[in-house]
């Protein structure tokens, strides 16, 4: 693999990373992981409709004009999401149904179009996927992260699976809503701390 | 279903950013300042109501009618990206003064996951057209207190002297939280 592959592989996962980094796509982020296994999901899902998206418009690219370019890529990205609703709504319904309205607005997770616009209209098909795949890690981990964290706390458990006494008392406060901004500032906090960003 | 309790709960309980998490990246981004945090309210809440009526109009008149319910998410964003356009234009020609005050915020209402959100819930709650405008009015109104208040909180917050680690991003997160928090005390009114 090149080094510019290799590059655009990476950049996504650590020194770009959609949510630590350049906070976006942060409703799902904060709205669905209360637990990992959501957050994993949430995050898979989001990485599929990012790398189709990607390769799609990256084929396209030259076809389509500058001045409608932004309806365009929004009715791709739009038709994988919806190819991704239907899909979930058939083989994971549980999933479908905790993730609820956070489906159909992976339309309006600001990293898919940022991609479109910023990478994917520029670059060759193989690149942009590329590009997709690391920018769809670092979503992913990122809500995996986020859900590990607020469940352990909140609910004493890894992935539903429950390592303290079934009536502890856990930190209730971490899987409601005001639990997900403090969670995230944490890691936000961590992640600086260890990149030196954010200075 | 009462039109009050529709207010009550979509402004208070279940507040649209705070416990709904939707339209969180205006409401971290354009808060910087009251008056700019409440231009976007303004925006949000004309884009708002009138894209939910727009959309719940196209769903029954046009989508269910043709058995096309699964195209929901593309031809909601569509109607929204094109009403945001033309909201835009027309603004623009017909009062200068309100394009002003809320022209630079109109682009980047179509990438708010509120907008297209509200208009997804009000048709999957099956209102009626009359609770739909409420719903989505109240939700708006409800955008507009969030932004307002932590716009006033952020003022306050640039004036205090943090550990470096802190600044920026995870004191402005923090502050979310304690607002959602605050927000959790109106839990249960209404049930």
């Amino acid at each position: 693999m090149s080094n510019q592959s290799y590059e655009n592989l990476t950049r996504g996962i650590i020194k770009e990373n959609p949510t630590f980094v350049m906070l976006l796509g942060m409703c799902p982020t904060l709205g669905v992981t209360t637990s990992a296994a959501n957050g994993l999901g949430m995050g898979l899902a989001t990485l599929f409709v990012l790398i189709l998206s990607n390769f799609a418009i990256s084929l396209v690219k030259n076809v389509i004009p500058d001045m409608v370019r932004i309806p365009c890529y929004i009715v791709i990205i739009a038709s994988f999401v919806t190819v991704v609703d239907l899909l979930m709504a058939a083989y994971l319904p549980s999933l479908h149904a905790r993730l609820g309205i956070f489906i159909p607005l992976i339309v309006v997770n600001c990293i898919i179009l940022g991609r479109a616009e910023a990478f994917a209209s520029k670059n060759t098909i193989w690149q942009s996927v590329l590009d997709a795949v690391g920018m769809g890690i670092g979503f992913a981990g990122a809500l995996t992260l986020l859900g590990i964290m607020r469940e352990i706390l909140g609910m004493g458990s890894v992935f539903g699976w429950k390592f303290v006494a079934e009536d502890a008392d856990t930190m209730m406060l971490f899987i409601m809503p005001p639990g997900a901004f403090l969670a995230l500032a944490g890691l936000v906090i961590v992640f600086n701390k260890i990149t030196g960003a954010g200075k | 279903m009462s039109y009050i309790m529709i207010f009550i709960s979509a402004i208070f309980v279940n507040n649209i950013v705070l416990s709904q998490f939707l339209g969180i990246c205006p409401f971290l981004g354009v808060s910087k300042n009251s008056s700019t945090a409440a231009g976007m309210g303004m925006a949000v809440m004309f884009v708002m109501t009138l894209s939910t009526i727009a959309t719940y109009l196209a769903y029954h008149l046009l989508l269910i009618p043709y058995h096309l319910e699964f195209m929901i998410t593309v031809v909601f964003i569509l109607i929204i990206a094109s009403l945001v356009q033309m909201v835009e234009i027309i603004l623009k020609k017909v009062s200068p003064a309100l394009y002003q005050a809320l022209g630079i915020f109109l682009p980047l209402i179509t990438t708010n996951c509120a907008v297209l959100g509200i208009a997804i819930l009000a048709v999957q709650k099956d209102y009626n057209l009359t609770h739909a405008v409420c719903y989505a009015l109240a939700n708006a109104i409800g955008f507009t207190l969030a932004i307002v208040l932590f716009a006033g909180l952020r003022e306050r917050i640039n004036i205090n002297a943090l550990p470096h680690a802190m600044r920026g991003t995870p004191i402005t997160l923090i502050t979310a939280g304690l607002l959602s928090l605050a927000f959790m005390g109106f839990a249960g009114i209404g049930n």
